[in-house]
């Protein structure tokens, strides 16, 4: 049963890549959802499945990748089953995507108008007069100067500020119920970095759009976060609101995560901060334990029995762990404890 | 919690050390040449080539010279005059083809392989002095290849050999100074690469001389590049020889070129048109064997290059 | 940008001077052009007339400067065995292997690039083994032998194209195909290497997410890409064509330059021999600073800099 606010609907979703040497579980049994107006963000590390997920939403996985879903529903419209050239009606125009790099994921031999035009008219939206005014307002929008100008410039002409604010004028071309924004930050200098995450903020404000930000950065996630989904070795394993994740993180891994990064007001100066050692374990091969269980301070005997289901504890508040609730975080080293102990 | 304390049992330590077995680069090396369907077929039939021609004399009763007007044009066995005496049947002047086929890789091998090496020594030179001098020296050494690359090579070579006559030694000299572009143009790149590479840097500053940088440190990465470049150059060499003979400018007559067999036959085409196809397609599959056993060798050695 | 090609002019400028001196030197580099032009019997006096009558007894680089001066004032000096002008008789010529190489690339072309698009688009299908593998078969094939298996086949047995002379259009039928495959395979080759590269880019992936057609996708987006080096390519394959055309004109008997050279190298005709040389030489500097114009104009980031 889908709320009115709802835009996008996913539960069970996985995908499985055919390698030589075997199934690579990419993504195993995700769920996920966005309402209007609303930011979820997929954070984890590198090689984690959260791009393959949203690759998988969008319909832009690779040949070798099968994609299964129990529900895959964007604005209630049931996405697997819809042929690919309906697929490709939606994309662009109901739901659109940031890519990290601006440099590499633009023409660079077509003009940033040209490619911003081109997403208008091919979804029907109106002729090519249209589109070039509709362009020239939201360059204007994400705080583009002489838009005029720069709708007739290359990609290699402008600053990377610039090409990835043109980036997210462009996914705002056909007003999408759905955006989606992967690492949108992360080739970017750190002062840029703000002013593009405050200008998705001041956008979603305006045209209540449901917003997906997959990311690796924690500080992201605190600034722009309504929901948080954290994901390891392609499963979710710890969901809540941003409020709930932060200040009460069940997971070991997601306490791990929150460890790495210093807290103003939480870690005392001096103090070091913990690591996670170890490595992602292998995808291939059937779910038979925590995939967690290597690089858990806390791991027992049942972590290695069987595969961990998601434990939701309340709506919207789950996580994939079989230490009881309420369970303290173990210290990471001894140095800690002492501090703890002064 | 006590219950939890009781049961808990480290599976692992926090900081497990994973043993990861990697194959060493030969091992990888050798399952990838001996997979791979075009090296496995380059490679045996150049080897069977090498063996033919040098095998020769033994493989065959027939002299590749000796001409026998009485048996002249008799066609190969799977026609209708043709019989096992001859397998491949007779030229104009008597003399087995098969025999002239088979003395005629001789010319074609030594000749590309030849042409490949002397071109391959002195496009790796240059190529690794201007890539790693940079400046003027590579700019001399681009408008050298330039220079070359303007020239019709066909052109040129036909004049040299009017000039110096067409032995297997002037033909394979005149091709091997006509060929050597581009392995300077892929030595050069790859050097300019290596050389700021960190171990070339680490050599300069521990004051290694420049020949021994060159040779020890750029020289190795470059190797495998100009064994692929030296493979395609042999077999252009190959084809441009056997159009050089065709043309009566090549290997002169009565040594057994097989461009030059076709250019016999070409009197006889219409009657015998074996005596045009049969050393056609002996360079044909020579040619396409030498290409994909370059090809190949790029493969096992770099794949990441390819698609 | 122009500054560039100004560079590269002038890098031109000098390549084509030493091409004139090389072109120029070739026949003379065995030292004696006289006695080879004078025969076998000829005794020294003989020699040495000859030697005076071509101007062969002076330094050399007079002789040079002699026959560059001439040069670019129009005067290639005159055939010694028809004593025709080399201009008349290049003039003549030059038509024909023109026809011949534009048509071979045109030919070429249209195999090459649809077949390297299709190849790059199913990757390990039948179809991108056909197209290697006609890449491989016409790599490895020499030239002349095709033309004379085409000749036999086409001309001969099934006589549907016309085996010689230079009158009709289908004359050049057979000699394109044949000319055509030797420089089909690079350009193939080209074309399905960088849409393979365009197509694995990340922008292609925006284009996807941005949901337009399969159409748009590979030929507004990928292939513009993609043919850039092939331009290139194109252009400098045009100048070996001019340069390579001797051996297929000699196979079907077509009166172009190449075979033109070809005759005045057996009969040391000098004059005509080093002005073919340095002409399709030139030919070849043109083209490819033509080249490097159309790069830097299909390439914004050249262009624009």
């Amino acid at each position: 049963m889908n709320r009115p606010q709802e835009v996008l609907h996913v539960e069970g979703l996985s995908v499985a890549i055919d390698t030589p040497s075997g199934t690579l579980r990419a993504v195993s049994d995700v769920d996920l959802h966005v309402d209007r107006g609303e930011t979820l963000c997929i954070v984890g590390e590198s090689g984690c499945g959260k791009t393959i997920t949203s690759l998988g939403i969008m319909g832009l996985l690779p040949r070798r990748a099968r994609l299964s879903a129990k529900r895959l529903e964007l604005e209630g419209r049931d996405l697997a089953k819809l042929s690919g050239r309906e697929r490709a009606a939606l994309r662009g125009d109901r739901m659109a995507m940031i890519f990290q790099d601006p440099m590499t994921s633009l023409n660079p031999v077509y003009t940033i108008g040209n490619q911003m035009e081109e997403i208008y008219v091919r979804h029907g939206k109106g002729n090519h007069k249209q589109a070039r005014e509709r362009a020239e307002y939201l360059l204007q929008k994400v705080g583009i100067s002489a838009a005029t100008s720069r709708l007739g410039q290359y990609p290699h002409q402008l600053s990377g500020g610039l090409r990835q604010r043109a980036m997210v004028a462009m996914t705002l071309m056909c007003d999408p119920t759905l955006i989606i924004a992967d690492e949108p930050t992360t080739a970017l200098d750190v002062t840029i970095q703000a002013q593009i995450l405050h200008l998705l903020d001041d956008l979603q404000r305006e045209y209540n759009m449901a917003l997906i930000l997959i990311t690796h950065d924690l500080g992201v996630v605190a600034r722009m976060a309504d929901r948080v989904v954290v994901m390891y070795a392609g499963q979710v394993v710890e969901t809540g609101t941003a409020e709930e994740v932060f200040a009460a993180p069940r997971h070991p891994y997601t306490r791990g995560l929150l460890d790495c990064i210093p807290i103003p007001g939480k870690t005392r100066p001096g103090a070091p901060l913990g690591s996670i050692p170890g490595m992602v374990p292998s995808l291939l091969g059937p779910l038979e334990s925590c995939q967690f269980r290597n690089r858990c301070p806390q791991a027992f005997a049942d972590c290695a029995k069987a595969a961990i289901p998601l434990r939701e504890t309340a709506p919207g508040r789950a996580d994939r762990c079989l230490l009881p609730l309420g369970t303290p975080a173990q210290p990471r080293r001894a140095s800690e404890a002492l501090g703890a102990a002064e | 919690m006590t219950s939890i304390e009781r049961d808990r049992i480290i599976i692992s330590s926090p900081a497990p050390t994973f043993e990861i077995e990697a194959p060493s680069p030969h091992m990888i090396m050798r399952r990838r040449a001996l997979t791979h369907p075009g090296f496995l077929f380059g490679a045996t039939v150049v080897l069977a080539t090498v063996l033919i021609a040098i095998c020769a004399p033994l493989l065959t009763p027939y002299d590749p010279y000796a001409q026998d007007l009485s048996q002249r044009l008799i066609p190969p066995v799977w026609a209708v005059k043709g019989s096992w005496a001859h397998i491949f049947g007779t030229d104009a002047m008597g003399r087995d083809y098969l025999t002239r086929l088979m003395y005629g890789a001789r010319i074609s091998l030594t000749i590309g392989f030849g042409a490949a090496a002397i071109a391959g020594i002195i496009g790796t030179s240059l190529g690794l002095i201007g890539g790693y001098f940079g400046g003027w020296v590579d700019s001399v050494v681009m408008y050298l290849v330039n220079v070359k690359l303007a020239l019709p090579g066909i052109l040129v070579a036909l004049s040299l050999i009017e000039v110096f006559g067409g032995s297997v030694f002037s033909v394979t000299l005149i091709l091997g100074v006509l060929f050597w572009d581009r392995f300077i143009v892929v030595t050069r790149s790859v050097t300019q690469q290596t050389r700021v590479s960190d171990y070339v840097t680490a050599a300069e500053a521990v004051g290694a001389s420049r020949p021994r940088i060159i040779l020890g440190e750029v020289l190795p990465n470059v190797l495998n590049h100009i064994i692929v470049i030296a493979s395609l150059e042999m077999a252009v060499a190959i084809l441009v020889e056997a159009a050089l003979s065709f043309l009566g400018l090549g290997i002169r007559p009565p040594t057994p070129s097989w461009g030059l067999m076709i250019a016999e036959g070409r009197n006889f085409m219409f009657f015998q048109p074996y005596l045009v196809a049969v050393p056609g397609i002996a360079i044909l599959v020579l040619v396409v064997a030498i290409n994909m056993l370059g090809d190949g060798i790029r493969d096992i050695t770099a794949p990441e290059g390819r698609n | 940008m122009s500054r560039f090609l100004i560079h590269r002019a002038l890098i031109a400028l000098l390549v084509a001077i030493t091409v004139s001196i090389i072109g120029f030197t070739l026949l003379r580099l065995s030292g004696d052009l006289a006695s080879a032009l004078a025969g076998d019997t000829a005794t020294q006096e003989q020699i040495a007339q000859t030697a005076h009558l071509y101007g062969l007894d002076r330094p050399f680089y007079v002789q040079y400067f002699d026959w560059m001066w001439k040069a670019l004032h129009g005067d290639l000096g005159r055939s010694l065995f028809t004593n025709e002008p080399v201009t008349f008789l290049i003039g003549q010529r030059v038509g024909v292997t023109a026809q011949l190489s534009i048509m071979s690339l045109i030919f070429a072309l249209l195999i090459a690039i649809p077949l390297g698009v299709v190849a790059a688009t199913r990757p390990n299908s039948w179809i991108d083994r056909l197209s290697l593998g006609l890449a491989v078969l016409g790599q490895g094939m020499p030239n002349f032998w095709f033309g004379l298996i085409l000749i036999i086949v086409f001309g001969v047995s099934l006589r549907w194209l016309p085996i010689s002379g230079t009158d009709h259009f289908s004359n050049f039928i057979m000699p394109t195909i044949t000319l055509g495959t030797s420089v089909m395979p690079a350009i193939m080759r080209l074309t399905r290497t960088g849409m393979l590269d365009a197509l694995d880019s990340d922008y292609i992936r925006t284009a996807r997410a941005k949901g337009l057609s399969t159409g748009s996708v590979l030929f507004k987006h990928a292939l513009r890409n993609a043919i850039l080096p092939v331009v290139s390519l194109t252009a400098v394959s045009l100048g070996f064509l001019l340069g390579g055309s001797v051996i297929v004109e000699s196979v079907f008997a077509l009166n172009g330059i190449g075979f033109l050279a070809f005759q005045s190298i057996l009969r040391t005709d000098f004059p005509v021999v080093q002005s073919i040389v340095v002409f399709v030489s030139l030919c070849y500097i043109l083209l490819t600073l033509l080249s490097d114009m159309i790069n830097a104009y299909l390439d914004p980031r050249i262009r624009l800099g």
